[in-house]
């Protein structure tokens, strides 16, 4: 069971249109495992992660998490989105509600957990991201990297398997990107299972397992952070590294 | 604590009256031009109304009928039902005042405008419950205030069967014969600010939900159903609303089996509910299409379904947009409801109509028409104002 991976992905392709996106992308995820995909704009790399909890939709190939197939069946689906949690590039808190109300909303309503309960819990998470005291402002009141740590709480107030992030340092205030990384530093060392689209490089040294470069909809490489940075195989990655590494 | 340091604008800097109205009133010539225009049209308009309200015009005939242009023909021994159910919002509405909007004095202040409406020169029966109307908003107000926590839920309870209790308070259930307790006023007796209000309030709670299924309806993933809602939304607004009630008055009765009847009254409330649905819907939909993907993927990457998604994340900020628009709305049902008169209830307009065949009356049209807009307006800037505070609540544009 616990060699088993938690997400198989097989030959998985998807178009918008005539527009190819994904062009067979096959990936096993161990569980604690963490995952960095990097890659050119367009790649496909966030497209990817997002069929992983089906806010996009696959038409070829199967995706399986914990042992679910993603389907057109809407059980699973419901499954699977209660078993991931998502950080998005544009936060996509609710502004109407407070930090707490945000947090707290999904426990109570998907996972039918006593309000009370569910407050403790986020007290716990908001606390572990940095921001208790923010608990009852609303999400405008709050800078970026702040609004980002309230984002990862509310994913992680499901007590999800599995951490989805897409680029969420990328719409960030440079002082405010290492706030964010601490926090999902932190994340990775207690053992959570995390995908990670992001080109923060310094990241994936510190605690990615493995990473995936994407292109064009494929995978063009994947290996140990180590392999990746020291020994790029392919001149594609080499030349991507070279410009994101440069500046 | 003023500061030490603060330097004076020079002196021709400062705020006075004269430097005022030169740099707004007096700019340039063409400024100057304007204002000397503007206000002779002003000093016309005004001196001549003025002239008329308080030399030639004949307010008798507003004193002389006012219980007709509030009750219509409502039986007057049977009015004190109606005083009860306006108490009994006042009493609400002080509760609320008490419980969340406790900074307002301008809302406290209102509670007193029925005991300064009873300095008019009103006979004594109504004089009476004009102050009772103001002693249960104080009460209802000081009670809201001193126990929030406790009041909180049974208010909200109250205000939600509020229209059923005005409802059953302005039509009784008893027979007329029988002699019982709140025997049954038929709705050809309705007339006036009374029907004005029961039309409104009855097309507003009513058309309100329904425009929202309209509008969810219309962006619904099933066909059938957005193809239904989209061809109703289309019809209805394609239509001018008299006609709408015309149908509901001439036509209805066709489609009905032998011997059912449905009160014209009803008919009216039938017909602006569906009018306004269709218009509410498509305000509604201007709300749900400036919602971002974003919180619609948010919240599903969370596990939450369609329906919840809707009800917690998307109509709260989708409705919250909309307050001015759907105000507005609110409003134009109010006055739309005037068009009753031509089908022939006697809201507001229809029973001045009535007011104005009297022989003694005639020729009056000025008093009466100026008096009724009066009464339009006082109630719909109301609306208005309260939408505004509402906003400001609510945070909305922050």
């Amino acid at each position: 069971m616990a060699d088993e991976p938690i997400i198989k992905v097989h030959d998985l392709h998807k178009w918008y249109g005539n527009f190819h996106v994904l062009k067979g992308i096959n990936m096993e995820v161990k569980r604690r495992e963490v995952i960095v995909i990097f890659g050119p704009s367009g790649s496909g790399k966030s497209t990817f992660i997002r069929t992983i909890n089906r806010l996009e939709e696959h038409q070829r190939g199967e995706i399986l998490v914990d042992g679910i197939e993603l389907s057109h069946d809407v059980r699973n689906i419901e499954q699977v989105r209660m078993e991931t949690g998502m950080v998005f590039q544009q936060f996509n808190l609710f502004p109407h509600l407070t930090v707490m109300q945000n947090i707290v909303l999904a426990p109570i309503q998907v996972r039918k957990w006593e309000k009370k309960k569910a407050e403790e819990i986020a007290m716990q998470l908001l606390e572990r991201v940095g921001i208790p005291d923010q608990a009852h402002k609303f999400p405008g009141q709050l800078s970026g990297g702040q609004q980002q740590r309230v984002a990862i709480a509310r994913a992680l107030a499901m007590q999800p398997k599995i951490m989805l992030f897409d680029e969420p340092t990328s719409a960030l205030d440079p002082e405010m990107i290492k706030e964010v990384l601490d926090a999902m530093v932190e994340l990775a060392k207690s053992g959570m299972t995390m995908l990670v689209v992001t080109h923060e490089m310094g990241f994936a040294r510190a605690v990615a397992d493995r990473m995936f470069f994407f292109d064009q909809g494929q995978i063009v490489e994947s290996g140990t952070p180590e392999e990746i940075f020291k020994a790029p195989k392919e001149e594609r990655t080499k030349l991507f590294l070279s410009q994101i590494l440069s500046h | 604590m003023t500061e030490m340091n603060s330097v004076l604008p020079p002196l021709s800097e400062r705020s006075n009256v004269l430097r005022w109205i030169r740099k707004n009133l007096f700019g340039s010539v063409l400024d100057s031009i304007l204002t000397i225009i503007g206000v002779l049209i002003a000093y016309w308009v005004i001196k001549g109304f003025l002239t008329w309200a308080l030399t030639t015009a004949r307010w008798e005939v507003i004193s002389a009928n006012l219980r007709l242009i509030l009750i219509g023909q409502y039986p007057l021994e049977q009015a004190a039902r109606l005083w009860i159910g306006v108490a009994f919002l006042i009493f609400l509405g002080g509760n609320s005042i008490g419980i969340w909007a406790r900074e307002s004095r301008f809302s406290v202040a209102l509670l007193l405008s029925p005991a300064i409406l009873a300095l008019l020169p009103f006979s004594s029966g109504p004089r009476t419950w004009l102050i009772v109307l103001s002693v249960t908003g104080l009460v209802g107000w000081w009670l809201g205030r001193s126990r929030p926590e406790v009041l909180r839920r049974s208010v909200i309870i109250g205000w939600v069967i509020s229209l059923p209790i005005i409802i059953l308070l302005t039509h009784g259930f008893t027979p007329v014969d029988s002699g019982g307790v709140l025997a049954i006023v038929k709705t050809n007796l309705w007339g006036g600010l009374l029907l004005t209000f029961l039309l409104t309030v009855v097309g507003i709670l009513f058309s309100f939900p329904i425009g929202v299924l309209l509008a969810l309806g219309r962006r619904s993933e099933l066909p059938i159903i957005r193809l239904a809602s989209v061809m109703y939304i289309e019809l209805v607004r394609g239509v001018p609303l008299i006609t709408i009630l015309f149908m509901a008055q001439l036509m209805l009765p066709l489609f009905l089996p032998q011997g059912v009847t449905i009160d014209r009254v009803l008919r009216a409330m039938v017909g602006i509910v569906l009018f306004s649905a269709a218009y509410l819907a498509e305000n509604v939909r201007g709300g749900l299409q400036a919602i971002p993907k974003g919180q619609f993927e948010a919240a599903h990457a969370l596990g939450l379904g369609k329906a919840q998604t809707m009800i917690y994340i998307v109509l709260p900020q989708a409705l919250r947009l909309v307050i001015p628009i759907l105000v507005g709305q609110f409003i134009a049902v109010f006055k739309d409801t005037a068009l009753v008169a031509i089908v022939g209830l006697l809201d507001l307009l229809g029973i001045a109509k009535t007011v104005l065949a009297q022989p003694k009356f005639l020729g009056l049209q000025r008093e009466v028409y100026v008096f009724i807009s009066l009464i339009y307006w006082v109630l719909s800037y109301g609306m208005s104002y309260l939408s505004q505070r509402l906003e400001e609540r609510l945070g909305v544009g922050k």
